[in-house]
């Protein structure tokens, strides 16, 4: 129960925290300075409400708490000179007005993903401004130095800042260009290309909680568009599996071979809810595939096996539109599976053997279809290679496993 | 807002300015633009800069004047004017940094100017 009410707690924090630092950047253009006022009186709130229970108007107890920190402290000279105005002024219209402030956080999504920004900061910019995730926190689950991030950050706000990247939504010829750059960014944080079908390493961030949290509140501000449904659907049927993906002594159990038992009902329910309302757009988009494809897998749950066929066509849709690596060796995999291990080697074989050589998923499935081929000699030099280029201890004994299975033979 | 549209462009398109062949299609895709700038009545000021080769560089190095001729850095794109506009905000810039010519054949950089600071 305690932990229930911890994160019901901190999910209110981060949301009103969201909400002020998108409405105050939204009329000074500057996060950072939104960030440092309510930046204490964030960490009140994770310390206190777990304890004391969430006030009744989260936003104005954060707003007054973090006027009264401006009061007290003089160190912070800089920040008080830069975020009294705008605090005071948004502690008068809340007094005046007693509802919450208006939402700006699509808005602040939209700047932190806009075109003028680097791709690779903008999901930590997010995580940063939307969320209240420290600079340190975001550093270790993108393995970067903490000195580095930290100082990326600051130079992106800044850019947003000094270049006047606009808070407006974007224009209707453009919008959809701009949310999927938003739900890109997203994605990145959730972190798994692909689902590992064949022993692929997928670069798990270890930041799913916050990406589906970002994933429903773009639902939220956004709930007549599909795609921001397609990827809260593939995020959630992925997170259903979570449980079945290592087994009790912690290696890795491929997809094909996990416990059913082990998925989530809930979860995979509110992904195929989510699926079914982004349908009547009738927008067929990258992550409703991507989603599609997790729901075939997922239907395994009630009939106990994979139809590799619909996979193979959803992988043929999805490659056509968004020809990624991830995607395009998933979409040989799926060929290998529905027609035979021939075509998909095939298939592997048209891509750039180039950008391939140390792509660590097209070794994993290159030597599980030249195992099914029954290539023996290759199949195993095909192991070695996607083995020396894990980064995942487990998906290295579970490789190694396999490439003995072929000795073995 | 101020911003400071940078064109550069590489060297064919610097020989194209003399070119009696293709000297007509450079001016004129650039004359089209810097019209529209203008009768967008958001042009600041702006010009059009001479051949790269036309430039002098000079640095003071121990307290001696270091010249060389042409411009620095000696790369493949090089600076062929610039225009300062008055927009709303940096999509707006972007809008017009889209339609110059150098864009499609070189590079248009997009920098807020500075604003002057604050009074002391």
């Amino acid at each position: 129960m305690e932990t229930t009410a911890r994160a019901i707690a901190e999910r209110v924090a981060r949301t009103s925290y969201g909400r002020l630092v998108a409405y105050l950047s939204s009329r000074s253009r500057d996060i950072a300075g939104a960030e440092d006022a309510l930046a204490d009186a964030f960490r009140a709130a994770l310390e206190t409400w777990p304890d004391r229970g969430v006030p009744a108007n989260p936003e104005a107890w954060l707003l007054t708490a973090a006027r009264r920190t401006l009061g007290h402290a003089r160190r912070h000279e800089k920040v008080r000179a830069e975020a009294e105005p705008a605090l005071t002024l948004l502690g008068e219209e809340m007094d005046g007005l007693a509802h919450p402030v208006p939402d700006r956080r699509l808005n602040l999504l939209f700047v932190c993903a806009h075109p003028a920004i680097d791709p690779d900061i903008r999901t930590p910019l997010m995580l940063q401004s939307v969320l209240g995730m420290e600079a340190a926190t975001i550093a270790a689950a993108f393995l970067a130095p903490p000195g580095a991030m930290a100082q990326r950050l600051v130079r992106a706000k800044a850019k947003i800042r000094a270049a006047f990247i606009p808070f407006e939504m974007p224009e209707a010829d453009d919008l959809a260009e701009r949310v999927d750059a938003v739900l890109v960014a997203i994605y990145a944080a959730y972190g798994a290309g692909w689902e590992d079908v064949l022993g692929g390493d997928a670069k798990r961030k270890g930041l799913a909680e916050e990406a589906l949290f970002l994933g429903r509140m773009a639902v939220d501000l956004l709930p007549q568009n599909p795609e921001a449904r397609g990827l809260l659907a593939l995020m959630l049927h992925c997170e259903a599996r979570k449980r079945a993906r290592r087994s009790a002594n912690g290696s890795f159990v491929p997809l094909a071979e996990q416990d059913t038992a082990l998925w989530s009902v809930p979860m995979i329910a509110e992904a195929e809810a989510h699926m079914l309302t982004a349908a009547r757009a009738a927008q067929l988009g990258r992550f409703q595939l991507e989603a599609a494809i997790q729901s075939v897998h997922a239907q395994r749950l009630r009939t106990g096996r994979t139809e590799w066929r619909a996979l193979m066509l959803f992988y043929d849709l999805l490659a056509a539109g968004t020809p990624a690596a991830g995607i395009l060796v998933s979409r040989a995999a799926a060929h290998g599976e529905a027609v035979s291990p021939q075509d998909g080697l095939q298939q592997l074989d048209l891509l750039d053997a180039d950008a391939m050589r140390t792509y660590q998923p097209y070794w994993a499935a290159r030597a599980h279809l030249l195992a099914r081929a029954g290539k023996a000699s290759e199949a195993r030099a095909a192991y070695r290679t996607a083995i020396g280029l894990a980064e995942d201890e487990a998906i290295r004994s579970f490789l190694r496993r396999k490439q003995e299975l072929i000795r073995a033979d | 807002m101020h911003y400071m549209l940078i064109f550069t462009e590489p060297q064919e398109q610097f020989a194209e300015r003399n070119d009696p062949e293709k000297g007509p299609a450079y001016w004129g895709a650039w004359g089209a633009y810097i019209a529209a700038l203008n009768g967008a009545g958001i042009v600041i000021s702006g010009n059009g800069l001479e051949e790269p080769h036309t430039g002098t560089t000079l640095r003071i190095r121990d307290g001696k004047r270091i010249i060389h001729d042409g411009p620095f850095p000696d790369s493949k794109e090089q600076l062929g004017g610039y225009f300062i506009i008055d927009v709303p905000d940096l999509d707006a810039a972007l809008e017009w940094a889209a339609r110059s010519p150098s864009a499609s054949y070189g590079s248009t950089e997009i920098r807020p100017v500075l604003p002057p600071p604050p009074a002391l």
